[in-house]
């Protein structure tokens, strides 16, 4: 009998030693979307500000906010995209930042801050942006590759791939349509909605982190993603190319927040700061893969980036493209309909 | 007094009432719910939610999970059949190993075996290198219903064979040569002895596969490539993506009902035979 409370009591020890070693440190959650931290760069802060960094991921805005909405979790650190800070913001959930605590600030461009869903950055902090577009294949696809007419062209059928998202497929057909990524009007939703499911013969699949294996082994001639997963996918296999198509698209713009119910805010600022250092954005950028308004960790970067068709994005194409913004709850529903009844045609 | 074995059912009891019953309640209450403020204390009832989901759209969708599903179960219990009664007439330590054999992977996670699919059927993959080579010009399987089908026939057999096998096996080879003796060539004695006797594991083999088939959303997700909504890819959506829990909790309300009537039809057709053994229900 000794024995066996011994060895329990042995087992239990590493589990007591660990207990204690975590709680003299201060922690931080952080809730940022899949691959969109190189986690030494993590790792490095937590060694730096001695505390726990509780890293955690989500694959949409949408998935981010019902977690946050509904879970008994607290975050420190929130990296919603544009339309997504604009809705948080509205329904008071965040804390504004105290731009004192951030001097690194100073490194990002002007042309990313102060922007239609948070004036003035009272709330958030730019991390990356980046643009809808086209990536193809350079041996497959012989058509110029400019407008978003080239996903209905039937001599690609099954070779196309769809992203597998409301705002952003539907975007791309309301695009096509001449009308507005933010479009309100139900017959206009309805129209870009009969033009996907006429579509769906030509496609292959609908996907979202798929699609880097399908490019690369040649199995589809071309997807829309945004520019900085192109970027990457084009910085391992050659002969893919980067184009936004000329009717326009959809800008993004990833900002750091911080909710209102965070644990540590101030920790919360020093992380904030920290991913603003010149030399840490620069490794994020290498990971990540997407456009950086932090213009000194530019200049460290490779030279091979700036040649680099889905991170060096042009002016024009950035100004052609709309940025999402946050639909009321009854357009948003005709929004899903049309959706649902994409997926369940045939 | 109370036996001890009475006594021991209560934890399980107690483990039922908290993780089925309780959440199944609130499934229920939420379906009936439109757009609560949980922390205002505001709960509107209301049958809005059963309501839009008699839209044609959504029935069409339902209607596309059962034919899924049927065809899936039917697929599995036509193999399964045969090799039930293959397994059956092997020698005792070779049944055994037979089963093993089946089982096998199913020990390995099962999105990974999914996943393994995936590149299997890819345009680069082995299949359709095979294909190639016998002169077919770019198979595409990934991606098509026969994709879906397929992940649902190779994730779900075993538990069509499992129960077929069981009950195969309960049957009395007596009873066999018995009939045989008295004038039944294989064919009667196919159709009037062992098909009845193996009804409860064949009824309670087409549940085993059809009730997860008919809710899955990975496979059709994966193999699919978001093409071939389902009904469970829906209830997935509202809880995940649209943040519509009440619609998202009636259609699991309406896909329960007519799984639970499905299993009342089953259980109308093995009658009472449920209790003579192979059933899993």
């Amino acid at each position: 009998m000794k024995k066996i409370v011994l060895i329990f009591v042995l087992l239990c020890l590493p589990f007591l030693a660990g207990g204690c070693g975590s709680d003299d440190r201060a922690e931080l959650t952080v809730y940022n979307w899949g691959d969109y931290m190189d986690p030494e760069v993590i790792a490095q802060f937590e060694e730096e500000y001695n505390c726990r960094v509780n890293y955690e991921t989500f694959t949409s805005n949408e998935d981010m906010y019902v977690k946050v909405k509904n879970s008994s979790d607290t975050y420190d650190v929130l990296v919603p995209s544009d339309y997504m800070i604009e809705r948080l913001i509205q329904e008071e959930m965040l804390r504004p930042i105290t731009k004192d605590n951030i001097p690194n600030l100073a490194n990002i461009d002007a042309s990313a801050q102060n922007l239609a869903f948070d004036p003035g950055n009272q709330y958030s902090v730019p991390y990356f942006y980046g643009v809808l577009g086209i990536v193809y294949n350079t041996a497959q696809v012989t058509d110029p590759v400019d407008s978003w007419n080239l996903l209905w062209n039937d001599k690609y059928a099954s070779k196309i791939l769809m992203y597998d998202s409301i705002r952003d497929s539907m975007g791309v057909s309301l695009k096509r349509l001449g009308f507005s990524m933010n479009e309100t009007s139900e017959a206009n939703i309805n129209a870009a909605r009969d033009a996907l499911i006429a579509q769906k013969p030509l496609v292959m699949a609908y996907v979202t982190d798929n699609v880097k294996s399908l490019m690369a082994s040649g199995d589809a001639a071309m997807a829309v993603v945004y520019s900085g997963d192109a970027a990457i996918i084009m910085s391992e296999t050659d002969s893919l190319d980067f184009a936004v198509p000329k009717e326009g698209s959809n800008a993004f713009y990833d900002n750091f927040v911080i909710p209102k119910n965070a644990k540590n805010p101030e920790l919360a600022e020093q992380f904030i700061n920290f991913m603003l250092t010149p030399e840490i954005a620069a490794k994020n950028i290498e990971y990540v893969g997407y456009s950086s308004p932090n213009a000194p960790a530019l200049a460290l970067l490779d030279a091979s980036w700036s040649e680099n068709a889905g991170f060096n994005i042009s002016k024009e194409d950035l100004a052609r493209s709309e940025i999402f913004k946050d639909l009321p709850n009854d357009v948003m529903e005709i929004y899903n309909r049309a959706w649902t009844e994409i997926n369940v045609s045939k | 007094m109370k036996s001890f074995k009475e006594y021991i059912a209560y934890p399980y009891g107690l483990w039922m009432l908290i993780f089925i019953a309780v959440p199944l309640l609130v499934v229920i209450w939420f379906s009936f719910l439109s757009n609560p403020d949980f922390k205002a204390g505001i709960y509107t009832f209301t049958l809005e939610n059963y309501q839009q989901f008699m839209d044609p759209v959504y029935l069409e969708l339902l209607y596309r999970s059962f034919l899924y599903a049927v065809i899936a179960t039917l697929i599995c219990f036509l193999i399964a059949y045969p090799l039930g009664n293959l397994i059956v007439s092997l020698p005792g330590h070779r049944q055994n190993m037979m089963i093993v054999l089946m089982i096998i992977p199913m020990w390995v996670n099962f999105l990974l075996r999914t996943y393994a699919w995936m590149v299997l059927l890819s345009g680069s993959g082995l299949i359709s290198q095979f294909f190639r080579l016998l002169g077919f010009r770019d198979v595409s399987l990934l991606y098509t219903q026969s994709a879906v089908i397929l992940g649902m026939v190779y994730n779900f057999f075993p538990y069509m064979l499992l129960p077929i096998y069981t009950s195969l096996k309960k049957i009395d080879p007596d009873l066999l040569r018995a009939a045989t003796d008295l004038g039944a060539n294989h064919f009667q004695m196919f159709l009037k002895i062992k098909i009845p006797l193996s009804l409860p594991g064949i009824v309670s083999g087409c549940m085993m596969v059809f009730m997860p088939a008919v809710s899955t959303f990975v496979i059709s997700n994966l193999l699919g490539g978001g093409k071939y909504m389902l009904i469970g890819n829906l209830i997935e959506q509202q809880f995940l993506t649209l943040n519509n829990w009440n619609f998202g909790s009636a259609i699991s309300m309406v896909l329960m009902t007519i799984i639970f009537l499905v299993l009342g039809i089953a259980r109308l057709i093995t009658g009472k035979e449920l209790d003579t053994g192979g059933q899993l229900l």
